[in-house]
């Protein structure tokens, strides 16, 4: 993706800029570049009166298009490898890949995000292997990785928590003194529509703007909590939380990579130069269920399914591309067959995947070790040792 | 060397002072901590000397200031959180116990969140509801998390430095009602000389029956063995200092000797920490009994009213009592 920083946005106010009103077109007040048709918009107003725009180069609009392929192949290679056995449970992003590859390509090299479990499209844009979540889901682990390594943390599972460590861990970058230039660092925390509900999001928010941290919340506003509709979370259009808590709030359409990618580079370059948090609700759509464990035909009709499918994020994105003749046909195949390959790729590494040793459960407990756990595990050593040799 | 006679509250201030100018990374938060200098006066005056980045005022919810510190921990800081009193640690109970607890064993030994949760605790000051709890129990039972108590001005001194410079996270609980209690503290003794932190230790040596305490229990269980004492019956006195991990070591040796074990603690006895002592001497020590393993503890009820707490609290005759029966078993 880009070197440099073409796709930056910018503060500077045009001419007639447009966007998208409530009143006008019946949908949200969205921040959008790129319409479901594949029509580009030139810039676009936030609610703050802030122009987003992006000037990307053609390389750069084929890259965000095999970004889009590339973590949906992927993610369906998980669907499937837990329909067949081989992972315990996967939480899809399909339908939301605009919004992750949108705000993970506007993160610097510098920057640290925070992510919830879903957030694979986010990690791939980390350049990170997508691999490494999979020992979690398939069981072998307790998805661990070192967060500073990758700038990107672990996943986290109870809804909402994250938004506190990221708020934390923006508040050292503040302290270390890493605020205040183009070279400044930001944070960014994932969550979703249902975790606005929680304690620990508002008490976030609460942090994040009295310590004026470096942090840009980013809330993908996928309309459901497990089976729960967004009117169960709310009254108010999330974005607009915010300005209860003191930062500005704008809500971008979650299936437009471009507009996406906008919001969020504007958001954390702002907070790498001192200004403060954000808060970015990207409207979207889970198409697919919460996790494999669940069922949404009980709770939501196929005609709404449907409608949001014509806001298929890689379908506006390809006709973009098709009538721009930025591509031809040969650069989708050959998207296409990278992502057969590397979803092939992924899976024969996933089979390959070992069970852990027993005893293994007993690491990493404490960094100093206990006595009372040591003696445990000598015990449990024992036990098993006493069955080699016997017929299992 | 220069011992100084303090309170165990300023014992822990110069303790908290001291980590603080030992390691830029150590930053201190909680309510009230600044300015105030806490409710309890712990850190009183370190704002002032350190700086409102390194003593920080936090608004007011208990969550928030666990998991922003687990996220600061993440940064490379040492974070010593204040919860103001032990029954308002419960908003925090999540990221205590399924973040700070876990972070190192699911990154697989990557992450280290090297936190301390310092927590008044335990009754005795005449509180309304909510102020004097003994959650004890909660912490140790949670696995990655380590529990600790000091009893006495010296111990807090050394034991709260001790727990700063530790990786693990430790939830570190002080008698709030001994706060004011004073003894001699050797202030310039290297930490690494310092009696180690998961270890427990005898307060007083005795040859008749072995009572085990901590925290606010060590001082009531020292007065129990000077009363017993004149009534010619010689009791040893196991402060364990370490909840978890537990240190019977010097508990297992002293019921050896005398076959009568006591077990002391305010938290109620169902479940509590003297459950599992009582199970675990009862195993290493089966032979050499000569009764069973009593405890003496809070009742399984909410913390009372401030104006029958003293029936509630385990007190000298209450330990005394428990002793005589183990004689008359």
């Amino acid at each position: 993706m880009a070197k440099g920083d073409p796709g930056a946005a910018t503060r500077s106010k045009r001419a007639a800029p447009r966007t998208k009103r409530a009143a006008a077109t019946g949908e949200p007040e969205l921040v959008q570049l790129l319409t479901p048709e594949g029509e580009r918009i030139e810039s676009a107003l936030g609610p703050d009166g802030t122009e987003y725009r992006v000037d990307f180069t053609d390389e750069e609009y084929r890259g965000l298009y095999r970004d889009l392929v590339l973590v949906r192949k992927l993610d369906a290679e998980a669907t499937a490898l837990q329909r067949q056995g081989e992972l315990g449970l996967w939480a899809s992003l399909l339908g939301q890949e605009a919004a992750q590859v949108g705000s993970g390509r506007a993160l610097r090299t510098q920057d640290m995000a925070f992510p919830t479990y879903r957030e694979h499209g986010v990690l791939y844009c980390r350049g990170i292997d997508p691999i490494m979540p999979l020992g979690l889901f398939r069981g072998v682990d307790q998805g661990g990785w070192d967060p500073n390594e990758f700038k990107f943390n672990m996943y986290t599972i109870v809804i909402g928590a994250q938004t506190l460590h990221a708020t934390g861990y923006a508040m050292g970058v503040a302290m270390d003194g890493k605020t205040g230039s183009d070279e400044g660092e930001a944070v960014i925390a994932y969550f979703g529509d249902g975790a606005t509900s929680q304690g620990d999001v508002n008490e976030s928010f609460v942090w994040a703007s009295v310590f004026n941290a470096p942090l840009v919340f980013f809330c993908q506003n996928n309309q459901y909590a497990i089976s729960e509709p967004l009117e169960r979370q709310t009254r108010v259009p999330l974005y607009q939380r915010a300005g209860g808590f003191g930062f500005p709030g704008v809500r971008v359409d979650g299936n437009d990579v471009l507009a996406s990618y906008a919001v969020t580079r504007h958001a954390l370059d702002n907070a790498r130069h001192g200004q403060g948090p954000s808060l970015i609700e990207a409207y979207t759509y889970r198409m697919g269920a919460h996790t494999t464990s669940d069922d949404p035909t009980r709770y939501r009709i196929a005609s709404e399914v449907e409608a949001w499918q014509a806001k298929d994020p890689i379908a506006r994105m390809k006709a973009f591309l098709t009538k721009q003749q930025i591509v031809d046909d040969s650069f989708f195949a050959e998207v296409d067959e990278q992502a057969r390959a590397e979803s092939v790729h992924l899976r024969e590494r996933v089979l390959a995947m070992p069970d852990p040793e027993p005893v293994t459960m007993f690491d990493h407990v404490y960094p100093n070790g206990s006595p009372e756990l040591d003696e445990q595990r000598a015990q449990f050593t024992k036990y098993l040792e006493s069955f080699e040799g016997s017929a299992h | 060397m220069a011992t100084e006679t303090l309170t165990l509250g300023k014992a822990l201030n110069a303790g908290l002072r001291k980590a603080l100018e030992n390691d830029p990374k150590v930053v201190i938060m909680g309510e009230d901590v600044g300015k105030l200098g806490g409710v309890f006066r712990i850190t009183d005056g370190l704002q002032k000397d350190f700086g409102d980045q390194r003593v920080i005022d936090t608004p007011l919810a208990e969550s928030g200031i666990i998991g922003t510190a687990v996220g600061l921990a993440i940064r490379g800081f040492r974070p010593v959180c204040e919860i103001q009193f032990d029954g308002f640690v419960y908003p925090a109970y999540d990221q205590i116990v399924s973040q700070v607890a876990k972070m190192h064993y699911r990154s697989q030994g990557k992450v280290r969140i090297p936190m301390v949760i310092r927590i008044p605790y335990g009754g005795g000051i005449g509180a309304v509801e909510h102020h004097s709890e003994s959650p004890e129990a909660y912490f140790a039972h949670t696995a990655g998390l380590k529990v600790v108590t000091c009893a006495n001005p010296q111990d807090g001194y050394s034991m709260i430095q001790q727990a700063i410079a530790s990786d693990d996270p430790i939830v570190f609980l002080e008698p709030k009602r001994r706060y004011w209690e004073k003894g001699p503290v050797e202030l310039d003794a290297p930490l690494g000389e310092a009696y180690p932190l998961h270890a427990a230790r005898v307060a007083r040596p005795g040859t008749d029956a072995t009572v085990l305490a901590y925290g606010p229990m060590v001082r009531t269980a020292l007065d129990a063995a000077t009363a017993a004492a004149e009534d010619g019956r010689e009791l040893e006195v196991v402060d364990l200092r370490t909840l978890s991990p537990l240190d019977l070591t010097a508990a297992y040796e002293s019921v050896k000797r005398t076959g009568r074990c006591v077990v002391v603690h305010e938290a109620p006895g169902n479940l509590g920490l003297g459950s599992e002592i009582a199970a675990r001497i009862t195993e290493e020590c089966f032979y050499s009994l000569e009764s069973p393993v009593l405890r003496v503890t809070g009742f399984d009820t909410p913390y009372p009213a401030a104006r029958v707490e003293e029936e509630y609290l385990p007190d000298l005759d209450r330990v005394l009592d428990a002793v005589d029966r183990t004689f008359g078993w």
